[in-house]
């Protein structure tokens, strides 16, 4: 028992007060990027040859970067000697819609926060079941990080629940693999009305590297109404938990 | 009768020179060597214009030595499921995947009930092997589990509490992805290989790595091969010091478990350092690594280790000290080494029962000939060796990168000239010892210098049965704690 409770003072108190203060990420952490096509020599195109998840498209001079497919591979910027990409340390990137996750030179949208009767009925208390459906598990171990004490999850209120009839949403991850659909919309039937759906990682947004493969569905947004995107590969738990927090209206 | 090929770990051969022996030679090699001690690493087909050929490669663990036995079939084989019980998944996926019958494998139900060539039915609606008489009951278990996991089926036969039989029933998580690098490499399959089991980013990148290289005549760099030496530890690292944590959850023991998670998340952030991301995605790739380990941050790693190898021994030594922690790992889910020889188990599950096995020291290869690592084993085989062979491994691993990091005063890995193209009609095999065990991958080169095949044995493919055999006579309550024990990879075997 003193073991015990040495132990735990030599643990010290670990976690991060988020969203108060920012998380430090690594120098080489890949974020959201930027985009300036006004660089682009033209009929180029190399970015968008070389990206092996097909997320970028280069025509007319401009170029544009899909955050859903990229799989953060920093092939593209390495290979643009204009520069006309690079990717920022900026770990804020989930938003509310498919089209929203096209970055172009433009300014780009976050998530915004729930519909207001949404809100008042989850604000406080956000119950998710997760379903993995082929994910490679790391957009799961990356989540489910988000219990240990530097995130604490739930000192937001929000928790991960055993029982889909428990939950007010589902965060989804993998392609959908054709033997996980049946499962998967069985999950999405048990939750009750309202809920919401959250997809993280570029394979449940998009099917990611497994994009147009006959064993998978191209992701969850071809089978429900998505509420959250939350792009990565894996995305980073600060941005899993971020989306989280601007769908919340705690960001 | 011509002597079967011979290969080192990490090398290849022309595929002609490979002995295509008769049906009865083949059978008779296969069950003498596998009596005499070599080991099953991978058994499948291919198919050869109107044939398919069979390849089997066995370990020979003492002399480090792969060794190929290949024949030829229209579609009917001998089972050798009586004489190497590990054959059974292995003849089950190519019933699957090319309708091959194996005359004497008593249910050759598809492991991954792909599309391809013909669905047969749905994992989690088809039928079981069941039990009957009176009191038996069956229980049935996912795919949708209580935590943040991935998916598969578990359908226990039980008699009151006890567990008669466990089938576990996977291919919730088949994306095809042994298929999407047939006609590689693509510019996709780099990254491709990296989510064979995100975990095991590392692990299954090198085993790709390695035979490409084979493949285009390349020799990596030492330092090269030092970075992804330290990567693979590191993935080991934070990967066991997870199972502690959740070991330690599974018996309502929090101390431990609240500490290691975090402590993992530390250990992974070490290879977000390095690379940017805390799974190693892109740190190694075919020619090299994607990034550096400069001065600098060669201090950094060392630095923060020496925390948290601090910390973690004060989270870890709390489990051993706490005799209702060791009241359950003791005697719970035991494995006798003889039924993991003979059902072919590999990795720490292998070690905690006694098996001697490590393809870092059995099979050595890269940066593993000029640093040792010492093989950790147990000989209980049940949850508590699994966990024992954990920890000793974490020590290991903290000692083995510290003697690779400080070998020289920073690493330059970079891939930076094309490797070139592949030599044609090869047969290239490589091993690498990922954090679960041994990781298997065989390219198989066309005319042209393209994969006509690859296949990559995940270590839990072998090791999904150990688990149900542990769990024979097994309280179900104990199903969880023995399921961490072993923590296996559904997209992995699935893949």
């Amino acid at each position: 028992m003193l073991n015990i409770l040495k132990t735990r003072i030599q643990q010290k108190y670990r976690t991060h007060s988020f969203p108060n203060a920012e998380p430090v990420l690594p120098a080489n952490f890949a974020g959201r990027p930027r985009l300036d096509s006004e660089k682009c020599v033209p009929d180029c195109h190399k970015c968008a040859s070389l990206c092996p998840a097909g997320a970028i498209e280069a025509k007319n001079g401009k170029i544009s970067l899909d955050l859903g497919r990229c799989i953060f591979c920093r092939q593209c910027e390495k290979a643009c000697s204009a520069g006309a990409i690079k990717f920022s340390q900026e770990y804020s990137m989930a938003v509310n819609s498919a089209q929203k996750l096209i970055v172009k030179d433009s300014e780009f949208e976050l998530a915004e926060r729930m519909r207001d009767d949404l809100l008042k009925m989850f604000g406080r208390s956000f119950n998710l079941r997760q379903v993995s459906a082929g994910g490679c598990n790391a957009c799961e171990a990356d989540t489910n990080v988000l219990n240990t004490p530097l995130f604490d999850l739930s000192r937001f209120g929000i928790r991960f629940v055993a029982s889909p009839r428990h939950a007010d949403g589902l965060l989804i991850t993998g392609p959908v693999t054709q033997n996980m659909l049946l499962a998967l919309q069985k999950t999405y039937d048990a939750v009750p009305e309202p809920k919401i759906v959250i997809a993280v990682g570029a394979c449940a947004i998009s099917g990611g590297l497994f994009r147009d493969n006959a064993e998978v569905s191209n992701g969850a947004a071809n089978l429900f109404k998505v509420d959250l995107f939350v792009p990565g590969c894996p995305p980073s738990p600060w941005t899993i938990l971020d989306g989280l927090l601007r769908l919340l209206d705690r960001r | 009768m011509k002597k079967p090929v011979r290969l080192r770990n990490g090398s290849l051969v022309g595929l002609d020179q490979i002995e295509v022996f008769t049906n009865e030679e083949f059978y008779s090699l296969a069950a003498d060597h596998f009596a005499e001690g070599l080991r099953l690493l991978a058994y499948f087909a291919m198919n050869v214009s109107h044939e398919k050929h069979l390849f089997m490669l066995l370990a020979d663990d003492e002399n480090g030595q792969v060794e190929i036995l290949r024949s030829k079939t229209k579609s009917h084989m001998l089972s050798l499921a009586d004489k190497i019980p590990a054959v059974v998944w292995f003849e089950r996926e190519m019933h699957e995947q090319y309708g091959i019958e194996f005359a004497g494998n008593h249910w050759l139900k598809p492991v991954r009930f792909s599309s391809a060539p013909e669905r047969k039915g749905l994992p989690g609606v088809t039928d079981y092997f069941s039990v009957e008489g009176s009191d038996v009951h069956e229980v049935a278990v996912g795919p949708v589990h209580a935590g943040i996991i991935e998916p598969g089926h578990f359908r226990f036969q039980c008699h009151g509490e006890k567990v008669l039989h466990l089938e576990i029933e996977l291919g919730y998580q088949h994306r095809g992805l042994e298929k999407m690098l047939f006609g590689a490499p693509y510019k996709n399959s780099r990254w491709l290989v990296e989510t064979i089991a995100g975990d095991t980013s590392v692990g299954h990148a090198t085993a790709y790595a390695i035979n490409v290289e084979n493949l285009a005549g390349f020799k990596v760099t030492a330092e090269a091969e030092i970075i992804r030496a330290v990567a693979l530890e590191l993935e080991r690292l934070a990967n066991h010091t997870g199972d502690l944590g959740a070991l330690a959850g599974d018996v309502g023991f929090l101390p431990t478990a609240s500490y290691c998670g975090r402590i993992r998340g530390e250990l992974l952030n070490l290879t977000g350092l390095i690379c940017g991301n805390r799974f190693g995605r892109g740190l190694v790739c075919p020619g090299g690594t994607g990034w550096n380990i400069p001065t600098g941050l060669k201090e950094e790693l060392l630095k923060r280790m020496q925390t948290i190898e601090k910390d973690l021994i004060g989270a870890v030594e709390l489990l051993w000290n706490n005799a209702g922690v060791m009241a359950r790992f003791d005697d719970t889910g035991i494995l006798p080494k003889e039924d993991a020889i003979a059902v072919g188990m590999v990795g720490l599950a292998a070690r905690a029962c006694g098996c001697g096995i490590d393809s870092r020291t059995t099979h050595s290869y890269g940066a593993w000939q000029r640093f040792k690592p010492v093989i950790s084993t147990e000989r209980s085989g049940d949850v508590f060796a699994r966990a024992s062979v954990r920890w000793k491994e974490i020590k290991e691993s903290f000692r083995l990168i510290r003697e690779m990091l400080k070998s020289r005063d920073g690493f330059s890995g970079e891939a930076s000239v094309e490797i070139g193209e592949l030599r044609p009609d090869n047969f290239a095999v490589s091993l690498v010892e990922g954090w679960r065990g041994e990781i298997c991958h065989v390219a198989i080169t066309d005319v042209n210098g393209k994969f006509r095949y690859y296949k990559i044995i995940d270590p839990s493919f072998h090791n999904w049965f150990g688990l149900a055999l542990v769990l024979r006579n097994e309280e179900i309550s104990d199903f969880p704690l023995c399921n961490k024990s072993f923590n296996l990879s559904y997209c992995g075997h699935d893949l």
